[in-house]
């Protein structure tokens, strides 16, 4: 049952709740998805249709402009194109989470973090169904991954648990300030263009000045965490630190975020 | 056992009009120095309740009256845990449920019978309670093979008869209503009647908004009257409701 407790919820608590329920976010996450496509015949596998067509125009394109073979460059870009739709996507949608739940929000007490983990669960359903192009890149050239692709596991782990944060915070000063979700969109639209997605690290020219290009990028870490361990290769440990700091780092500002502000959100929906 | 304190609860509502929700307008009024706007914050702030206080003992009905505007839905909002209030207290001791919209979380793609599993998850019911009760809902809702066809199929009876269907299968210790539950034809507007009767003389503390004194003086023990956000009159049922209908 909805239980209102006498004492105001601490963001830990939320955040606990949320998660112990999560059958409620998946539930919820999961019908999003099946809404959008219950209609059509192929269901959300147009996603992955769609998807298959971008990588393939764009991976011809760039991999004929960098001079790249194609055995390579296209499973490249395609981890890199399926995954940074699954970052920009957890963080735009992530801004409207709260906004988007208006309704459910002003009449039943279910804590905040459950609408976070719905907008990540319906993106990692999302996800699943494009991820299927991989393995079928791969067999077209006839490659295979070997045991190190494991590490992508926890790569994907720790890549959600640092979306999540950055979900919270945004979701919080979205519902305040309503024209930042515009700027967040166009904010996601240039890292697109500075992670390396659509060129690969090794062409940029050597040099001090493009190691640091690399290095300031958060999303330059977190999409090798995952993608370097399925394209064969592994990521580099300050890959893994930057990555681990970061969540821990942003998690202790989430929360304490979300704790000052969290009783002031039905109020700015 | 359950109650509810509310010691001198105060909401207020910031307005945000669209100039002061824009994260610009806050930066541009940085550089201009801030003189534009009527407050140094740049927003009025609306008093929805103010300093109700109030105390509800298990086995009470209370009923809420006043004006359209009065702070009904906010004080119904605020018992049932949405709002916090802004200034004051409030302590619930006790399982607390809303029957404000019993549409809220209907998907009209989904079949009825996952929009049983949906609505059912948002009232809080585990998986395993809910799949005991499943059978109980689908019977009294009469809806028979349309369980498994899409809401947007439904006439608006047929969906308000799966909504009210899942909604008050809840055993709530505290229940929140806007008004009576009214539905479906006469057949199953008796029984829906009888259904919410049932809930209403089980739960502990019964909290219902409405404008019918009939209503009001049939189920409660006591009724508040609320103006501008104030509590204008607190007491037993017959004599607030002589004194608020007397006037009108």
């Amino acid at each position: 049952m909805a239980t209102a407790t006498s004492q105001k919820m601490t963001a830990w608590q939320d955040i606990s709740a949320s998660l112990a329920n999560f059958r409620l976010a998946a539930l919820l996450g999961w019908q999003d998805v099946a809404q959008r496509y219950r209609r059509s015949s192929v269901g959300a596998f147009w996603l992955t249709i769609n998807m298959g067509v971008l990588i393939g125009a764009l991976g011809l394109v760039f991999g004929t402009i960098f001079n790249t073979p194609m055995s390579e460059f296209l499973p490249f870009i395609c981890v890199g194109l399926i995954m940074w739709g699954y970052f920009s996507s957890l963080v735009t949608e992530g801004c409207g989470s709260f906004v988007a739940n208006t309704e459910t929000m002003l009449q039943l007490p279910i804590p905040f973090f459950t609408y976070i983990l719905r907008t990540w669960w319906r993106n990692t359903i999302i996800l699943a169904h494009n991820i299927i192009i991989f393995p079928l890149v791969l067999l077209i050239f006839g490659k295979f991954v070997n045991f190190d692709a494991l590490l992508a596991i926890p790569g994907f782990i720790l890549v959600s648990v640092n979306l999540l944060w950055v979900m919270v915070i945004l979701a919080v000063l979205c519902t305040r300030y309503r024209d930042l979700t515009q700027i967040v969109q166009n904010i996601m639209q240039v890292g697109m263009y500075v992670t390396p997605i659509m060129w690969m690290p090794k062409n940029l020219p050597g040099g001090a000045r493009s190691q640091l290009m690399l290095d300031y990028n958060p999303f330059y870490h977190l999409i090798s965490i995952v993608r370097e361990p399925l394209l064969g290769g592994v990521a580099t440990p300050l890959n893994w630190i930057v990555s681990i700091g970061m969540a821990l780092i942003g998690w202790v500002v989430a929360l304490l975020f979300l704790n000052r502000y969290r009783t002031r959100i039905t109020y700015w929906l | 056992m359950t109650s509810m304190h509310l010691e001198n609860v105060t909401v207020d509502f910031p307005i945000y009009n669209t100039r002061s929700r824009s994260l610009k307008n806050q930066v541009m009024s940085l550089a201009t120095g801030g003189t534009i706007g009527s407050n140094p914050e740049g927003h009025v702030v609306i008093r929805g309740l103010e300093n109700v206080t109030l105390s509800l003992k298990e086995g009470e009905r209370l009923g809420l009256i006043g004006h359209n505007g009065s702070g009904k839905t906010t004080l119904l909002r605020v018992m049932s845990g949405v709002y916090y209030p802004s200034g004051g207290n409030i302590t619930i001791n006790g399982k607390c449920t809303s029957l404000i919209n019993i549409s809220l979380g209907i998907d009209p793609e989904a079949t009825g019978r996952e929009n049983i599993g949906i609505r059912g998850a948002l009232l809080g019911f585990k998986k395993k309670e809910l799949a005991e009760r499943l059978a109980e809902i689908e019977e009294f809702s009469e809806l028979g093979n349309f369980l498994d066809m899409p809401v947007r199929t439904y006439s608006t009876g047929m969906q308000l008869r799966l909504a009210f269907s899942i909604s008050t299968v809840i055993q709530p210790e505290i229940l929140i209503m806007d008004e009576w539950l009214a539905t479906g034809d006469e057949g199953f507007q008796h029984k829906a009647n009888e259904r919410l009767h049932d809930l209403v003389n089980k739960t502990k503390i019964l909290i219902i908004a409405s404008h019918s004194r009939d209503l009001l003086v049939k189920n409660c023990t006591r009724i508040v009257w609320l103006e501008h956000g104030r509590v204008k009159m607190d007491g037993d049922a017959e004599t607030v409701a002589n004194a608020y209908f007397g006037h009108h």
